[in-house]
């Protein structure tokens, strides 16, 4: 069996995830990437998505992360989200509530009142949210 | 001397009010756990976080970001002030209130220009009733159950006003949770942000073991990103601190009271007692009085 990793996903409110994993995949913003134990140190900012993890057993799981930031280290791996929640804990209604929201404000054409980067950082989250929501099997 | 009939309803006024002074008081017990639950909750994120940009702030460039740099002119400053929305709980406020006044009477002395941001409802009626500018108020959040997006998005509105020129100083007013007898109140400063302390605590080997990290997208740029979030921790923080030490004063101003209601029931039910027996002896006087003049 391969080597275990400590993941922790932290959010102010809570701390989500304290597990031993086997492998862990985050969805960095230069790109996803994946941590085996040993991995050498690395720090990088992550986008709203979806976190992978194996747990001890094999197990497949994954969690939702608004974006943030994660740090890997050999034996550990740090994700500091500014919420983030497993999939049986998504509040689904809420996310398409929040989608529609997001299209409609983008569609507007009052530029002014709007702010499209954050207009566009909910849509994304309200997509990963929904996309982790509706993945089947896990 | 008070009759009977009216220092006993004055016992019974007392008594309800210790119920009440009490109830109060167990209230405030209850959620000062719940907060500081969630202080507590909160503290690895807020170590880890500290922890990490104190590492990419070494790494940086000096003016990375805008909101490091602080302003050669210095005319507009904003003041966040976090008070209670409800009263009862001491000197709690009028704490938190003065210091923010004398904070401000510095800066008025500077001749610059002095702005509010209200965290509860005690502190905005202390501006509105000094009419001074009010640029948002947030109610029922200090005390209450509240989430990292209410100071996400004040934080956002103030960093917005400082890169707009808007304020060119922030600071905050809270109190500073440091135990059931001890909440003083805090100034600190939010923007410019004053230069981050990179953590000493750490073993020197754990520094060379930070060096060799692989920084994604690069450190100015993530230091970048980290900033704005580092505001909205500092608020969130004093959010959470000044609500943990309102419930604190809370329940220590009401357990005075609920004492105070004991003594006063003490002296009450003397005085009572006193009466009662004062209208006995006369009353037997009078029945040995008017025996005697049968006798006669």
């Amino acid at each position: 069996m391969a080597q275990l990793l400590k993941l922790e996903v932290v959010t102010p409110e809570k701390n989500v995830i304290s597990e031993d994993v086997e492998i862990v995949m985050a969805p960095g913003t230069l790109g996803e990437f994946g941590v085996l134990s040993g991995h050498t140190p690395f720090l990088t900012s992550i986008k709203p998505g979806k976190i992978y993890y194996q747990d001890a057993n094999g197990k497949e799981k994954i969690v939702f992360v608004s974006g943030g930031f994660a740090e890997a280290l050999p034996d550990r791996v740090t994700v500091l989200a500014e919420s983030a929640e497993r999939r049986r804990d998504i509040d689904v209604d809420r996310a398409r509530a929040a989608l529609d929201r997001a299209e409609k404000r983008l569609a507007s054409d009052k530029a002014e009142d709007v702010n499209f980067d954050r207009a566009k950082a909910a849509l994304h989250r309200a997509i990963e949210r929904i996309k982790i929501f509706e993945t089947k099997g896990l | 001397m008070a009759t009977l009939k009216e220092v006993q309803s004055k016992i019974v006024s007392v008594k309800k009010t210790k119920q009440i002074t009490k109830a109060m008081n167990m209230v405030a017990t209850s959620r000062l756990r719940g907060a500081q639950t969630t202080m507590e909750a909160f503290r690895p994120y807020a170590e880890k976080f500290a922890e990490v940009l104190g590492n990419i702030a070494d790494k940086a460039g000096e003016d990375a970001s805008p909101l490091l740099s602080p302003r050669d002119e210095v005319n507009r400053v904003h003041i966040v002030l976090l008070t209670s929305d409800r009263g009862l709980c001491g000197g709690f406020n009028v704490h938190l209130i003065e210091k923010a006044e004398s904070l401000m009477n510095e800066k008025l002395s500077q001749e610059l220009d002095v702005s509010f941001t209200n965290f509860g409802k005690k502190g905005r009626d202390w501006c509105r009733k000094n009419q001074f500018q009010i640029a948002s108020e947030y109610l029922g959040v200090v005390g209450g159950k509240f989430g990292f997006n209410i100071a996400s998005s004040a934080g956002q509105e103030l960093i917005d006003n400082f890169l707009n020129g808007n304020y060119d100083e922030v600071y905050v007013v809270f109190a500073n949770f440091q135990g059931m007898a001890n909440q003083p109140p805090v100034v600190k400063q939010l923007l410019p942000i004053p230069v981050i302390a990179t953590s000493d605590t750490q073993e020197n080997e754990d520094v060379s073991y930070m060096a060799e990290h692989i920084i994604e997208p690069s450190p100015d740029e993530l230091l970048n990103e980290m900033l704005p979030k580092n505001i909205f921790i500092q608020i969130y923080n004093a959010l959470l601190e000044t609500s943990t030490s309102e419930h604190a004063a809370r329940m220590k101003a009401m357990e005075n009271a609920t004492k105070a209601c004991d003594d006063m029931i003490e002296n009450l039910t003397l005085a009572y007692n006193k009466a009662r027996q004062a209208s006995i002896t006369m009353e037997l006087m009078d029945i040995v009085g008017g025996a005697e003049a049968l006798k006669g």
